[in-house]
């Protein structure tokens, strides 16, 4: 089958004028979500107050966590004269009442049209908060009044929900962090983590995972010994405890000072087989700025994609840390070494901390427990570029076939991208960009899939067509525990795999006359 | 140590007590910017009240968010065509914006009926459509006239105002539709019932209290709504309003306009459910009405009446926080949580007017904080502050009462649970009942700890009393369904 191509102004022929039931969000939502992972960052919108009020319920209804998103809260006026005003406004009573470390300020469809001059209106306000905060501190020296707070670093993305999806808001945002902060730390204040010479710890800019999948990659990393910057972190931010008291900004997320830093990384690691094709990314810009090794791959889900994270983390520890990695791989043979060798997905052997290589080596058996349920299981998947490609890599080495591979993104690299992971999907799938659910829909009868895995958006699609739905990505508005969802390493695809077979197997109970509690 | 919750000086005036004497509150204004506002725009002040007409085509002009975020989340119910339930959109690209999007639009109105075959389309007009100047008027009128189908711009950019500019702009596309039906055989008692959106099939539990009474419903506006019935709904001998916010407008105008005269009502609570009855009778002057009206109310305060009584028991005392998005609603709340023994110690809406905040002062124990437009950071001072048991408001504000240990009940256009009507009550008092009296408070940190200092250590709340509140004692609202279909 050829693969979807759009066409020469980027839009859908079956649907050349209009989407219907997306299969994306606008950019600021993902803005907004990269900024959560910031500590003590609040986020604020440039633009009307409906656009923070709708991401910030369609974000709660996901993580089930209190959002707060600031808004610039545009009139008519604003739309006619600028949002200057409303932008130093916002500002101040974001100070006010948050007293954030640092303000994410995305700008909405409306000020990207009006072409608001944000490092103009950021620059202006720096200068008048600055002059202001000089005459406070006088005023403190002198006993009149209380130290003022550390002003916020202020972060401009442009988001203009007319070119990209939530994906390209969620990147842009990372980046934005990254140009705006990486290198701006002080010489005493740099190396807050490594115990190695003038170098910060890892950097991993690890896409949309969930706050549980964050958590895991640190575990992950934790087993190599190694410690790393994830850029950004909400693994704690949207995933929290209830509170003893009010809290206005939850623990964790990278802080201003990690971010800082960033530009004597060890080496940068960048997931997403989409994005890695991306011209401008944080990682390229760590790379180009500051010399930071680059390692751009594919969501670590499956055993190729984790294989791959493996030899990328190995690769940049063993760079820095010449000698440790080499020792571990000689004591392989004995029992007591952290570290062992293994043939690998890559066509190599691959050197991985024995807690992971057992993690690996329960997956494998569970895909051989597994297999006769799948072979010739037919999967729609749909979602974000880089969540799919991810996804449809990982299928194929079970047996299932993703017949269909939708993304609401543009970005017109997704098939490549796919098939350069997983040759052996190239002519057997149909790869749909700028898609969504009207055309998933439209194709579904042909395609008589056996299960969907996406968002809770595909419901509808599933419902009608009598066949399970894998939760897993953003939104999952339908079930407790999406912020729990996990799918990168070798132990989050443990856990999808475990819910993908099992939902074929329920399906297969269910539909029997019979009804065997013995499988 | 935690920081003191600060209020910002240009919020104070929207705040007040009840019982304490004070000006008029500050209110009706667009939100301060930076304060983040609960509310939302003029875009969604359309969109929901438009949303549950079920046989028309909703397109969103603009890129992709708004049309995203109002897909198929609300729990309005239709009992037949479920076209509303999509999201249509242009999904405005950069060269959209820069060439101008009415060619776009054309061409999806045009493929998109032709498709789907709907009774009429409405074009929502988002904050971009405002800015570049799209004449979406002019493509809805050629749209019209090519496929024979009321085609209705809803000036909602976002921008333009607050959310009720938004039901305005709703109003006055809905009234391009009424006076074009044939209203011949409708009854001399006859009413449409305005601003109830059928969420959880509220409209048909109150349409089958009506028709109990031998009134004909000509209309239900939006709730279960059909293009068809408001097209002919002028025909009805009176409009009841609830939720007067968003429908007042459409209200005089049909009054100005057609002569057909409009009454407020609410239909949550006995006493405000039990009102709109007899204010249907009083207004037709008919006895026998008044004495239907009466044999409804008796029989179903009857059937939950016992139930109520038994979770007051439970519920006595306890503390209330009330968040919405207008101020009828808020009032009726008040009542119905007296009716269960509960007090209201904080209140607050979206968009309620003067007018509004000062019945609540009146309506309100002394104490009682009432705030307009309020924000994160000052509802959960005020919760603290007055140490509620129950928050009732909207999915944004249930994270702030779960995370401080809060019940709550979602009072917003999002619940799938029916809280209208006799049967409303009945399934409010149980959502409370439940969350208010669960045992997993006994665990949350800052209950956890007073039970520490209280010296307490047996659980305090051992979960709803699962003999006493049998399934089958209420009537269920499904049933109701039925007979709106037969």
């Amino acid at each position: 089958m050829v693969p979807h191509a759009p066409n020469a102004e980027g839009e859908h022929p079956d649907f050349p004028s209009g989407s219907t039931n997306p299969c994306k969000l606008c950019t600021p939502l993902g803005a907004c979500l990269a900024f959560k992972g910031i500590a003590g960052a609040v986020s604020l919108l440039h633009g009307s107050q409906g656009c923070s009020t709708y991401i910030r319920r369609y974000l709660i209804s996901h993580f089930r966590e209190p959002i707060d998103i600031a808004s610039t809260n545009f009139s008519e006026d604003s739309a006619v004269f600028g949002g200057r005003k409303n932008l130093h406004t916002a500002l101040d009573n974001i100070g006010r009442q948050y007293r954030p470390k640092l303000v994410g300020i995305a700008t909405t469809c409306l000020s990207e049209t009006m072409g608001e001059n944000m490092p103009m209106l950021i620059g202006e306000y720096r200068k008048e908060t600055g002059a202001r905060k000089a005459e406070t501190v006088k005023a403190a020296t002198e006993g009149v009044v209380e130290f003022p707070a550390d002003s916020p670093e202020l972060v401009h993305v442009s988001t203009p929900s007319f070119k990209g999806t939530h994906a390209e808001g969620f990147h842009a945002a990372v980046r934005a962090l990254v140009e705006t902060l990486a290198g701006t730390a002080g010489p005493e204040t740099q190396n807050p983590k490594s115990e190695t010479a003038g170098k910060s710890p890892l950097a991993i800019f690890p896409g949309m995972g969930s706050p549980a999948d964050l958590r895991h990659l640190r575990d992950f990393c934790a087993a190599w010994d190694t410690e790393i910057t994830l850029v950004p972190d909400y693994a704690e931010t949207l995933d929290g405890p209830s509170w003893s008291d009010f809290v206005r900004m939850p623990e964790g997320g990278t802080t201003v000072e990690e971010l800082r830093a960033l530009d004597r990384a060890v080496a940068a690691l960048e997931f997403g087989h989409s994005l890695a094709a991306a011209p401008a990314t944080a990682g390229t810009h760590l790379k180009a700025r500051f010399g930071v090794p680059l390692h751009r791959m594919g969501l670590p889900i499956g055993l190729r994609g984790t294989d791959a994270f493996c030899a990328a983390l190995g690769a940049s520890l063993s760079q820095n840390e010449e000698g440790r990695m080499q020792n571990s791989e000689s004591g392989s043979a004995s029992a007591t070494s952290a570290f062992c060798t293994l043939p690998s997905s890559l066509g190599r052997d691959l050197t991985l901390p024995r807690k992971l290589a057992a993690e690996r080596g329960r997956l494998v058996d569970s895909y051989v427990d597994a297999h006769k349920y799948l072979a010739g299981k037919k999967a729609v998947i749909y979602g974000e570029d880089d969540l799919v490609a991810g996804l449809a890599v990982f299928l194929a080495e079970t047996g299932i076939t993703p017949v269909l591979v939708a993304s609401g993104e543009r970005n017109r690299r997704l098939a490549e991208a796919i098939f350069a992971a997983a040759p052996e999907l190239r002519d057997r799938i149909e790869v749909r960009e700028g898609s969504d659910f009207g055309d998933i829909e439209s194709r579904i009868e042909e395609l008589k899939p056996d299960l969907l895995i996406g968002s809770s958006k595909g419901y509808k699609i599933a419902r009608s067509l009598g066949v399970p739905l894998v939760r897993c990505g953003f939104p999952v508005h339908d079930r407790l525990g999406s912020q729990r969802i996990q799918l990168l390493g070798y132990a989050g695809t443990q856990q999808l795999f475990d819910r993908i077979v099992n939902a074929l197997l329920e399906a297969k109970q269910e539909k029997s006359d019979i009804g065997y509690s013995y499988l | 140590m935690p920081q003191p919750l600060e209020i910002l000086p240009s919020r104070a005036a929207s705040i007040a007590e009840a019982g304490k004497p004070g000006g008029p509150m500050n209110c009706g204004k667009t939100s301060v910017a930076g304060s983040v506002s609960q509310r939302a725009c003029v875009f969604c002040g359309s969109r929901v009240v438009l949303y549950p007409i079920a046989d028309a085509l909703h397109v969103v002009h603009g890129p992709i968010g708004c049309a995203a975020y109002t897909w198929d989340i609300r729990g309005s119910q239709s009992s037949g065509p479920q076209l509303f339930r999509n999201s249509f959109s242009t999904d405005m690209q950069e060269l959209d914006i820069v060439y101008g999007g009415e060619k776009k639009l054309e061409r999806a109105l045009l493929q998109l009926i032709a498709k789907h075959q709907p009774k009429a389309a409405f074009v929502y007009g988002t904050c971009i459509v405002g800015l570049i100047g799209d004449d979406v008027g002019a493509v809805c009128k050629r749209v019209a006239a090519a496929t024979g189908i009321p085609v209705l711009s809803v000036a909602s950019e976002g921008f333009k105002g607050t959310k009720k500019d938004g039901y305005k702009a709703a109003c006055e596309a809905v009234f391009h539709l009424i006076g074009t039906g044939d209203t011949s055989a409708i009854s001399p008692y006859s009413v449409n019932l305005m601003g109830d959106f059928n969420i959880a099939g509220e409209s048909w539990v109150i349409r089958g209290y009506l028709e109990r009474m031998g009134i004909e419903v000509v209309a239900t506006i939006t709730g279960d709504g059909r293009v068809d019935a408001i097209r002919r709904c002028h025909g009805a001998k009176l409009n009841l309003v609830q939720c007067s916010g968003s429908m007042t407008h459409l209200a005089k105008k049909m009054q100005s306009e057609y002569g057909v005269p409009f009454k407020r009502v609410s239909f949550f609570g006995i006493e405000d459910m039990s009102a709109a009855l007899y204010d249907v009778a009083k207004f037709f002057g008919s006895e026998e009405l008044m004495e239907k009206a009466r044999a409804v109310v008796r029989e179903e305060v009857g059937k939950i009446y016992p139930q109520l009584r038994a979770w007051r028991d439970d519920l006595k005392g306890k503390k209330a926080a009330i968040y919405v998005g207008g101020a009828f609603k808020a009032f009726s709340l008040v009542r119905a949580l007296r009716t269960l023994g509960m007090r209201t110690a904080l209140v607050g809406t979206q968009t309620g007017d003067a007018e509004d905040y000062a019945t609540l002062r009146e309506m309100c124990d002394p104490g009682t904080i009432i705030v307009d437009d309020s924000n994160p950071i000052e509802l959960a001072k005020f919760c603290l502050e007055q140490d509620v048991d129950l928050f009732i408001g909207g999915v944004k504000e249930r994270p702030i009462a779960y995370k401080l240990g809060i019940g709550f009940c979602d009072h917003n256009h999002e619940r799938k649970e029916c809280l209208a009507g006799f049967v409303g009550m009945a399934n409010f008092g149980r959502e409370v009942h439940a969350s208010v009296c669960s045992p997993v408070w006994n665990f949350v940190p800052r209950r956890a700890s007073r039970l520490r200092m209280n010296g307490e250590c047996r659980m305090q709340n051992v979960g709803p009393d699962l003999v006493s509140a049998p399934q089958s004692a209420i009537s269920n609202p499904q049933s109701a369904i039925g007979r709106a279909v037969a």
